[in-house]
């Protein structure tokens, strides 16, 4: 049977992807970022995934403003990287287990989940960059290790989903995946955050403190986490800081008590306070 | 019960929560400037801003605010910043560099800034604790 193993929750800040890219992850600008992920890429080769389901949100690139899914889960049998309007990131095209994406659509829906279903899709630097923090540079011709199920979360316009229906969509998503008949080790990923404003007067607003409570209720406990309002997100961690509502997907597909593996917090990567857990399920 | 009294975020000082209402008054600007996230769009808009323009049926303070590249007009003017940014990568501005314009400290002095911890909550939760707004 398929089975979850694991959830990693990660920043996607565009700016890392962009270090990566350009070869300047040893300047000391970016030195302290790239550290604490040196112990996730050891860690990524022991665990091996089969399948990463990755939580993220699209940046206005697969979706303008004409159709805003709350949930918009990959179906398609790939996934290119997307022009964001500095060109397409120099990294492999994301390979979809397209059977066990179909399965999780339809088991999410009889489950109450209404997620919008995408046959194509391409994918930006929220979905591309925790991919490359993991598993470090790899050739544009290359492939990356694992098969990847992008679900792709509306934060940009208000409201994004609450935390507590993105927590509870992850248990959704355990049981679909529970339920799967091929032997499989499954990674989740919630992506985005932590701190960061990236717009208007108060921009550049970080709340390290908020961010480790945070990261303490990941590991600790998720239904703490699960019932923090918008208006606190948005207030206490900047306008985009409500992305980190996406982590509750992935902590609610693990088993609510974990065993936290590694833990990496930095300020700053451009704008944002870059935040990094590693969560195992314990059978 | 959700929290579905009128919009306890307003309070949220230097901040646009872009909300259905912000998404309307925005919505021919924001497609404006995601059309700039393709190579043939940035290259037509580079070759004649005006009538580039044209297509998309925006205001005309909207349409002023894009033509001089006014970042913080464009948010009051329901902008969201992922698209506006298409406009600023455009301009070869990124994130960063944006948010100096934005808060008008700089480039320089925002980076330094983000270098040492970022700005911080204290003093920046509401309004009230801001003199200007």
């Amino acid at each position: 049977m398929a089975r979850i193993t694991a959830g990693v929750g990660c920043s996607h800040v565009p700016a890392i992807g962009v270090a990566m890219d350009t070869g300047i992850t040893d300047e000391p600008y970016w030195q302290p970022v790239f550290d604490g992920f040196k112990k996730s890429r050891e860690w990524m080769k022991q665990q091996n995934p089969d399948v990463i389901f990755l939580v993220y949100n699209d940046h206005c690139t697969a979706f303008d403003a004409s159709c805003i899914p709350t949930f918009a889960l990959g179906c398609a049998a790939e996934f290119t990287p997307a022009d964001e309007g500095w060109g397409p990131r120099p990294v492999p095209v994301v390979k979809n287990h397209q059977k066990l994406a179909s399965h999780i659509a339809q088991s999410l829906v009889l489950d109450e989940f209404d997620i919008t279903i995408m046959n194509e899709m391409e994918v930006d630097h929220g979905l591309t960059v925790p991919l490359s923090v993991m598993y470090g540079e790899v050739p544009q011709d290359g492939e990356w290790p694992a098969l990847v199920i992008p679900l792709a979360v509306n934060v940009v316009q208000y409201p994004a989903p609450t935390g507590n229906r993105c927590y509870n969509l992850g248990k959704a998503i355990r049981r679909a995946i529970d339920a799967y008949d091929e032997d499989l080790n499954v990674m989740i990923f919630g992506t985005g955050g932590m701190s960061h404003q990236l717009q208007y007067k108060r921009a550049g607003l970080i709340n390290a403190d908020w961010d480790n409570r945070f990261l303490d209720m990941m590991a600790n406990d998720p239904v703490a986490a699960s019932q923090i309002k918008h208006v606190e997100y948005l207030r206490e961690t900047g306008s985009e800081g409500i992305e980190m509502v996406m982590w509750l997907v992935m902590r609610g597909a693990l088993d609510e008590k974990v065993t936290e593996v590694h833990r990496h917090y930095h300020v700053p990567a451009s704008n944002t306070a870059v935040g990094h857990i590693i969560l195992e399920n314990h059978d | 019960m959700a929290d579905r009294s009128d919009k306890p975020y307003e309070d949220i000082p230097g901040t646009f929560v872009f909300d259905a209402d912000r998404s309307r008054e925005g919505y021919h600007l924001n497609q404006f400037c995601i059309s700039l996230r393709l190579q043939k769009n940035r290259e037509a808009f580079n070759a004649g801003e005006e009538a580039y323009l044209d297509k998309y049926p925006m205001t005309a303070e909207q349409r002023e605010a894009v033509l001089k590249r006014d970042w913080n007009r464009l948010l009051e003017l329901g902008g969201n910043i992922y698209y506006t940014s298409k406009l600023a990568a455009n301009d070869g501005i990124n994130f960063q560099n944006l948010a100096g314009l934005m808060t008008g400290m700089g480039v320089e002095a925002y980076r330094d800034m983000m270098l040492h911890g970022g700005r911080p909550i204290e003093g920046n939760r509401s309004k009230s604790e801001w003199e200007e707004e």
